[in-house]
């Protein structure tokens, strides 16, 4: 696709990448599986945690080891943090351990839905931003909060699709399009209920610049065929978006030119 | 990581990871030692503040102290 690549790169806190996929590493069958996924999505950013280590557990050091390998830049998480406060906290604690000051920031304030406690959402972000980190917003497509973000230092905004892991695609996909409207140049990915490549290709095609997901290809029948899949998704939307997408009309409009069609009469024509 | 079961006269009950425990260490960087994870790729949290590891020996434990100690992991 090189002669018809994006016009551009995707451009996040002063770093740029031609990959418009940020990829999980969760829930895969293997990690040989995941790596796998990584190299053909052809992801550059993946999304990382922190959990407890065991006394005396090797966990960390085989995962660091296993995504030291992936050539990506690694984006960790505040995952099922449910305040600021813990999640200010993972944040510091990733900063040392990945040696980044990226962050994507979640603050969980349902544990069913895993909706964004979007006040304490900001709340983190702020305090993260005062202190150096890039923060990644794990946001709603709420347009008050998404300003409340940007004022607090957060440069990106990563609005949800639907809830983590439910595979429902764009649950608002009106919302998502006042908020790519709102904040005309704000890099907004993509990130949660991705289920489908259509999914991500309708968030690109809307304008979004990126998209960001897991379970849908790491719960595929077939992960690394399903990254693949994505990828070209996720490349087939931005092209469409880019190449200028019509409008749609409620009545239709003939495609082969009117003129000259055969046994046509006047008379019996409505 | 001595159990409960194994309590000494001059442990200190404090809780790694959400679990309750006891120690004789009375730094971080010691019950870090005392766990085997002081080659560890891992960062820690005392009382729910970072504590960077170059602070980890200037960190005393105190009773009922909690302590997190976390390491790399698959996330989305």
């Amino acid at each position: 696709m090189s002669t018809l690549s994006s016009k551009n790169s995707l451009a996040l806190y002063g770093a740029r990448f031609t990959s418009r996929l940020l990829l999980g590493t969760a829930r895969y069958p293997s990690p040989q599986i995941m790596a796998e996924a990584v190299a053909v999505s052809g992801a550059e950013i993946v999304t990382v945690s922190l959990r407890r280590e065991a006394a005396r557990g090797r966990a960390g050091a085989r995962f660091t080891d296993l995504i030291s390998k992936l050539g990506c830049r690694v984006l960790p998480n505040t995952a099922g943090c449910r305040s600021a406060r813990d999640a200010i906290t993972t944040a510091q604690m990733a900063r040392e351990l990945f040696q980044t000051d990226w962050i994507k920031l979640e603050v969980i304030g349902n544990d069913d839905t895993l909706h964004p406690d979007v006040f304490g959402l900001v709340e983190a972000a702020r305090e993260l931003s005062k202190e150096g980190f890039k923060v990644l917003p794990y946001t709603t497509e709420d347009i008050s909060v998404g300003e409340k973000l940007l004022a607090a230092g957060c440069e990106v905004l990563m609005p949800w699709a639907a809830p983590i892991g439910s595979s429902q695609g764009l649950a608002n996909r009106a919302g998502l399009a006042t908020m790519r409207a709102y904040f005309p140049g704000a890099p907004l990915i993509v990130d949660a209920g991705i289920g489908a490549p259509s999914h991500a290709a309708a968030a690109m095609e809307i304008g979004y610049d990126a998209v960001l997901l897991n379970t849908a290809v790491a719960k595929a029948g077939d992960p690394v065929r399903m990254a693949a899949a994505f990828r070209a998704a996720i490349e087939a939307g931005r092209l469409g978006y880019e190449a200028g997408l019509m409008e749609p009309r409620d009545m239709a409009e003939p495609s082969t030119p009117v003129a000259g069609t055969p046994f046509f009469d006047l008379d019996r024509a409505s | 990581m001595r159990e409960t079961s194994e309590l000494e006269a001059d442990g200190l009950p404090i809780l790694v990871n959400g679990a309750t425990a006891t120690t004789r260490s009375r730094t971080l960087a010691l019950l870090i030692e005392e766990l085997g994870l002081a080659d560890g790729r891992i960062a820690a949290a005392l009382n729910g503040s970072f504590v960077p590891s170059r602070d980890w020996g200037a960190a005393r434990l105190a009773a009922g102290d909690r302590i997190e100690i976390v390491s790399p992991r698959q996330g989305g």
